[in-house]
């Protein structure tokens, strides 16, 4: 079905999760959909194994069925057929006459409002959740270590009214894992906040599956999120699955500019911390044999890996070493693909760096001017770098 | 100045407090089945409910009347489990307020229910709440002002029903005479005092009890969806 599909997804994004609760467990338990839901003029049709264990990020534009997923998954779309198993339990199965209520199916879900109960403090949601978690599946999640995770302390007493958007997303997110769930889904968490309420909650959300290791699903039409949280990725479009895989070949091969105008193509690069200056605050990073030098990694030690996120458009082209510029990151490859898009001035290429590659977004006026061709040694002029910020990593 | 006999106040209170009390335990579920479902034939469960609002005291006192009569299978039923009858008694005037003050206890609970959305009770099924317990912990505490006014409105309504008490109860003192009937009774008779003590007593009464309410009301958290 999907030409990116790959047998086990966890491979090489997981890679930076270092030994954690992301290695592949022994028998790798599933989470089976093949679900239908049909109404007014849409239609979602998913049929797709996921491993559920790391993290998996449902991507997609808006109206792909994302949302819509979720739901089936929760048991709140009334008008789902088809199957849903989680590691062999059955919650939806319509021709075997099984449909798990929504308080039946073992699932913690963060919505994208959030959704705390207003008449009770924060504590008293945490309780809520706690006291009818049921299952011991995973009661090592004790209410102490959600409060320290979330640094939710402060927080306890005051009512949801009073919270800002992101402690309102921390306190929620801390309530479903107080329920205690086998599979998280997170609608969105930061799709409400403004850049800097997100950059404030992305650190918590990174630290949570390693800490708790609940197999999360995180829905979210972000690919710069996507990129930092996900080990595999389930591409949406139109209500079918497009593409199921490694977040790191998913974001290289998928041609995110065609799901929609709002999307950045963007690459994945895994670099290994080489060493911090002290003077400029800056870390130098190796990435297959070549010198990349980012603003300072505080988190990561020496000999750690760093996953970076470099969007195409950030990207410059050159056909020879440029003479000093202001641009730091210079990294030498071969152009392995051009794609022209004749109804824009756009083209796309493709740099292969050895293990990695990455795309650049030029003009194709640029493209003939440089004579570009493919096989072609070429400099990619990195104009910025996005961090994964994942602390402990 | 002579004072009245206060029985039929004290009747009427105890008539709109068991009003009140059955309607909250009949009319909640009924006002939350009305909330949620998609149900084809809720518009005519939402008039028959309705009803009482519109009708004529009088009309519905009528079938009332008729219905518990003796020789009604409901009046009939009664007067062989009770040994009394249902009409011109405490228990017939309290089947009568509950049916006359339904919707009043109804469509304040359901407006309250329906501006609750799916939200927090998706929150509450996410978290594994059953549905009742999601009602009784998450669904009932965020319609605490539509419980409130409900429940005023009804016991109110009932304190000043009239037209439907003296087709069901007549005028019994001790039994059925209700307060609106005995200030109807003083006018009757000219009796301008006493109907005056009562009418006020009345008045206060009212008065007091919507300022506790609004007062009430300002002091609930406020609940922002």
């Amino acid at each position: 079905m999907s030409p990116d599909r790959v047998a086990n997804g966890i491979g090489v994004a997981g890679s930076a999760a270092g030994a954690g609760p992301g290695a592949p467990p022994e028998t790798e338990a599933l989470l089976e959909i093949d679900v239908r839901v049909e109404y007014d003029g849409f239609d979602l049709q998913v049929e797709q194994s996921i491993p559920a264990s790391g993290v998996t990020a449902v991507f997609g534009p808006s109206g792909s069925g994302k949302t819509t997923l979720l739901r089936t998954l929760l048991g709140f779309e009334a008008l789902s057929r088809g199957r849903i198993a989680l590691d062999g339990d059955v919650w939806l199965d319509t021709e075997g006459g099984v449909a798990a209520p929504p308080h039946r199916r073992p699932v913690g879900c963060t919505f994208q409002d959030g959704r705390l109960f207003p008449h009770l403090d924060v504590a008293g949601n945490l309780r809520y959740a706690e006291r009818r978690s049921g299952t011991k599946v995973a009661a090592s999640i004790a209410q102490e270590d959600v409060v320290d995770a979330l640094d939710l302390g402060p927080l306890l007493d005051r009512r949801p009214q009073t919270l800002s958007g992101g402690e309102r997303q921390r306190a929620a997110l801390g309530r479903a894992l107080l329920s205690r769930p086998r599979l998280l889904l997170l609608d969105e968490p930061l799709s409400a906040l403004d850049r800097q309420r997100k950059e404030e909650i992305l650190p918590y959300l990174l630290a949570l599956h390693p800490r708790f290791g609940i197999p999360t699903l995180y829905v979210s039409h972000a690919v710069d999120e996507v990129a930092l949280l996900a080990d595999r990725i389930l591409v949406l479009a139109e209500g079918r699955v497009q593409t199921f895989g490694g977040t790191v070949e998913v974001l290289e091969h998928l041609d995110l500019t065609s799901l929609t105008e709002r999307f950045q193509a963007a690459a994945v690069l895994e670099a290994g911390v080489e060493a911090h200056d002290g003077e400029y605050r800056l870390t130098w990073l190796d990435l297959d044999g070549q010198r990349l030098s980012v603003p300072r990694i505080e988190h990561l030690a020496v000999g750690e890996s760093a996953r970076l996120l470099v969007r195409s458009r950030d990207v410059s082209l050159a056909t020879e070493r440029p003479s000093p510029t202001s641009i730091r990151n210079v990294l030498s490859g071969v152009l392995v693909a051009l794609d022209q898009d004749e109804s824009t001035a756009f083209a796309e290429a493709t740099v292969d760096l050895g293990s990695h590659r990455l795309r650049a977004r030029i003009t194709r006026a640029s493209a003939v001017e440089l004579g570009l061709a493919v096989g072609l040694p070429v400099f990619a002029l990195l104009k910025s770098v996005s961090l994964d910020t994942r602390a402990g990593r | 100045m002579e004072l009245p006999e206060l029985g039929p106040l004290w009747l009427s209170l105890q008539l709109a407090a068991a009003a009140t009390a059955v309607l909250i335990v009949l009319g909640t579920p009924l006002a939350w089945w009305l909330a949620r479902t998609r149900s084809r034939i809720k518009p005519v469960i939402e008039a028959v409910t309705a009803l009482p609002l519109v009708l004529p005291p009088t009309v519905l006192g009528f079938y009332l009347l008729l219905l518990m009569s003796p020789r009604s299978w409901l009046g009939g039923l009664w007067v062989e489990i009770t040994d009394t009858t249902l009409t011109f008694s405490f228990m017939g005037l309290l089947v009568a307020s509950v049916v006359y003050s339904l919707p009043f206890m109804v469509q304040p609970l359901q407006a309250a229910f329906e501006s609750l959305g799916r939200g927090p009770l998706e929150a509450a099924a996410a978290l594994r709440a059953s549905p009742i317990d999601a009602f009784l912990t998450v669904a009932a505490p965020l319609s605490l002002r539509g419980f409130l006014t409900a429940a005023v409105l009804t016991f109110a309504h009932t304190i000043g029903e009239f037209g439907v008490v003296l087709m069901v109860g007549g005028n019994i003192p001790g039994k059925t005479r209700v307060i609106s009937i005995a200030i109807y009774e003083h006018v009757e008779t000219l009796r301008y005092a006493e109907a005056h003590t009562l009418a006020a007593v009345l008045m206060l009464f009212a008065f007091a009890v919507l300022v506790f309410v609004y007062v009430f009301n300002r002091r609930l958290p406020v609940h922002v969806a």
